[in-house]
């Protein structure tokens, strides 16, 4: 097989290079204020991992999952044990590990995806999501019997070094967001991610046409729980630093992923950047509205009632006009914007 | 052992009965289903926006009849919207578009009722109990929600009158042929437009009475939504498109989540409520993949 690296275009790589330079060289050097790292770019490029992990499952291979939260919760107390109780432990070994262990979960629960689709698949994925969430909150042994019912995440050290302020945690964090996004960049430019689209558009076609959907689904949904899990670990230990897992990890997490992949742009890496970013950043905007030019009149349960009133609104307006979401109407902003200078 | 005999059956006709209220849930879901082959998400979200705004209308110092009339109206204005703005410009797109269209949709309506009336827990009250009957306690030593017993002769009459509706009338006709194939029904001049509007509005009016239920028992409040997505799991095991489906369904989950909280629950610290109709009904979709009562789906290249 031909290395797929070779598929890559010039403005590609310089694209890449202006990214790296934003985020490690001009981002770390203007932004000083922990306020932003840990508040809004941490939760963003965690939940973005996750998203990429929807975008995966749901956009490339058209499997309607709504567990990410679940896989997400596994990753996070996966790790932690993993820190807790072997000794010496590399941070990156757990992670990785961790990673490993939500993927075989997301291969277990993706299981029923073999035989049903649609609405049926959502509900058997719905299982993952409650079940798992319930193991790791009602068997002690997880949360290492901790009376308060609420789980403090370790701080993280790599060969040393300690990563609990804003800035190095965001620049771990940038780190291995952007390995794993070139990992899922390569895989769905490549016959792997061909295969994904080929069971989304018609799985029974793709079969005749000697696609196994055995494989290329449960693919899917291990990469989409290796993402979640990763995003999960980094989630609560960068982001969190302490949870209870039925308040960190329920429904509505899993909502929030599945809108970031859908309002970014199925089908679409960038998709998960930008829909992670609406979402968080949205009802940060919205607040702000409500406390400067209103100056707290409405009242914030108001404001997030018309968050969710928005987010809905959007995704109806994005399936009737524009179904592969923001990716798709930036790029076409691009073209036009080339068009009318030539 | 007779006492135990009889503790059990009182967990299954607890059950049970509470089971009819998800299938009240799962029958608004079912008959959209029926009628335009939309797996409507949003069903959850307007059982909380109907029992809400009722609520509401209640607060405002209506009297019950006319609070329900007045929601019966704003469901009907719902469904007349939901028509308009997202499922006709959606007609012929892929089922899972409209699926994401309609959980959409469902935000929409969970922020709407929010926004209107706010986010504490309301009481609703109907006039009965949420306590055992005296009279089945004394002569049957069973005891029996009253709140469960009516819901359950609710969702009885709901079911007879609509398959009466589906089965022997002019309209039902229309609905099964727009059902069958909404093309050559509205080819030989059945108005597809009225149908969906009645079919949105009868969901909606579901959707109220099924909230009515749910909130007497578990106050009016958001997580009604959990509640009610567990509507799906009925439907799966009932199957997508049959009335007695989703009553048979709702009656299975709710024993089987009850027996199983009961008896298995204490030794895992409770909480299988949460997670067993999901279990189940994947357990189902292995073997019966189109539910009990459900077609089977031929899926062709």
């Amino acid at each position: 097989m031909k290395p797929v690296f070779m598929r890559y275009t010039k403005n590609d790589i310089i694209n890449f290079v202006v990214l790296l330079v934003i985020g490690f060289l001009v981002v770390p050097n203007f932004i000083q204020s922990d306020y932003w790292y840990t508040s809004i770019l941490l939760p963003w490029l965690c939940l973005t991992l996750a998203a990429l992990g929807q975008n995966i499952v749901m956009g490339y291979t058209g499997q309607l999952s709504l567990g990410a939260a679940g896989f997400m919760c596994a990753g996070a107390y996966a790790c932690y044990n993993m820190m807790l109780r072997i000794q010496d432990m590399p941070f990156l070994g757990a992670l990785v590990l961790s990673g490993l262990i939500a993927a075989g979960l997301g291969i277990i629960f993706g299981l029923p995806s073999l035989r049903i689709r649609g609405i049926y698949l959502m509900v058997a994925t719905l299982a993952s999501q409650f079940f798992i969430v319930w193991v790791i909150d009602k068997f002690g042994w997880f949360k290492n019997y901790d009376v308060s019912g609420s789980t403090t995440f370790q701080k993280i050290f790599i060969s040393g070094v300690a990563f609990t302020n804003g800035k190095m945690m965001y620049l771990l964090v940038l780190a291995i967001v952007i390995v794993l996004t070139l990992l899922a960049i390569n895989m769905a430019r490549g016959s792997t991610g061909r295969n994904w689209m080929a069971v989304r558009d018609m799985d029974i076609a793709a079969e005749s046409m000697g696609v196994s959907l055995l494989k290329t689904k449960l693919q899917a949904f291990a990469i989409n729980a290796f993402l979640c899990g990763i995003s999960g670990v980094l989630y609560t230990y960068t982001y969190l630093k302490s949870a209870e897992p039925f308040a960190a990890f329920n429904i509505s997490l899993s909502f929030k992923i599945m809108f970031m992949a859908i309002i970014g742009g199925l089908g679409t890496i960038s998709g998960a950047f930008i829909g992670a970013a609406f979402i968080l950043l949205f009802p940060v905007v919205l607040n702000a509205i409500g406390n400067n030019v209103f100056h707290g009149m409405i009242d914030a349960t108001i404001i997030s009632s018309i968050e969710q009133v928005v987010f809905g609104g959007l995704i109806i307006t994005l399936m009737i006009f524009e179904p592969l979401g923001f990716a798709k109407l930036w790029e076409t902003l691009k073209q036009k914007v080339i068009k009318t200078k030539s | 052992m007779v006492d135990s005999i009889l503790f059990f059956f009182e967990v299954l006709v607890g059950g049970l009965l509470s089971g009819t209220m998800y299938s009240l849930v799962a029958l608004g879901f079912v008959l959209i289903y029926k009628a335009s082959s939309t797996f409507n998400f949003a069903q959850g979200a307007m059982v909380f926006f109907a029992v809400l705004s009722f609520c509401g209308f209640m607060e405002y110092g209506m009297p019950f009849a006319v609070a329900f009339i007045a929601v019966v109206f704003l469901m009907i204005i719902v469904g007349l919207l939901t028509e308009r703005l997202v499922l006709r410009p959606l007609m012929n797109q892929s089922e899972d578009t409209v699926l994401m269209a309609t959980i959409g949709l469902g935000f929409v309506l969970e922020g709407l009722a929010q926004a209107k009336w706010g986010v504490e827990v309301r009481k609703l009250s109907l006039g009965i109990g949420d306590f055992p009957i005296p009279w089945i306690a004394d002569n049957l030593k069973l005891f029996i929600s009253a709140l469960d017993l009516t819901a359950g002769f609710v969702a009885l009459g709901m079911i007879v009158l609509l398959t009466l509706l589906f089965k022997y009338t002019k309209i039902g006709l229309g609905l099964r042929a727009v059902a069958d194939d909404p093309g050559a029904a509205s080819s030989i001049g059945i108005p597809l437009k009225h149908i969906m509007l009645l079919v949105w509005s009868t969901a909606g009016v579901v959707a109220l009475v099924a909230g009515m239920m749910w909130g007497a028992r578990a106050g009016v409040q958001f997580a009604l939504i959990e509640l009610a997505l567990k509507a799906l799991p009925v439907l799966i095991i009932g199957g997508f498109s049959s009335i007695p489906g989703a009553i048979v369904g709702g009656l299975l989950v709710g024993a089987v989540e009850k027996v199983l909280e009961v008896y298995i629950g204490p030794f895992f610290k409770g909480g299988i409520e949460a997670w067993a109709p999901y279990m189940l009904s994947i357990l189902f979709l292995l073997y019966r993949p189109e539910g009990l009562f459900g077609e089977k789906i031929i899926r062709r290249v």
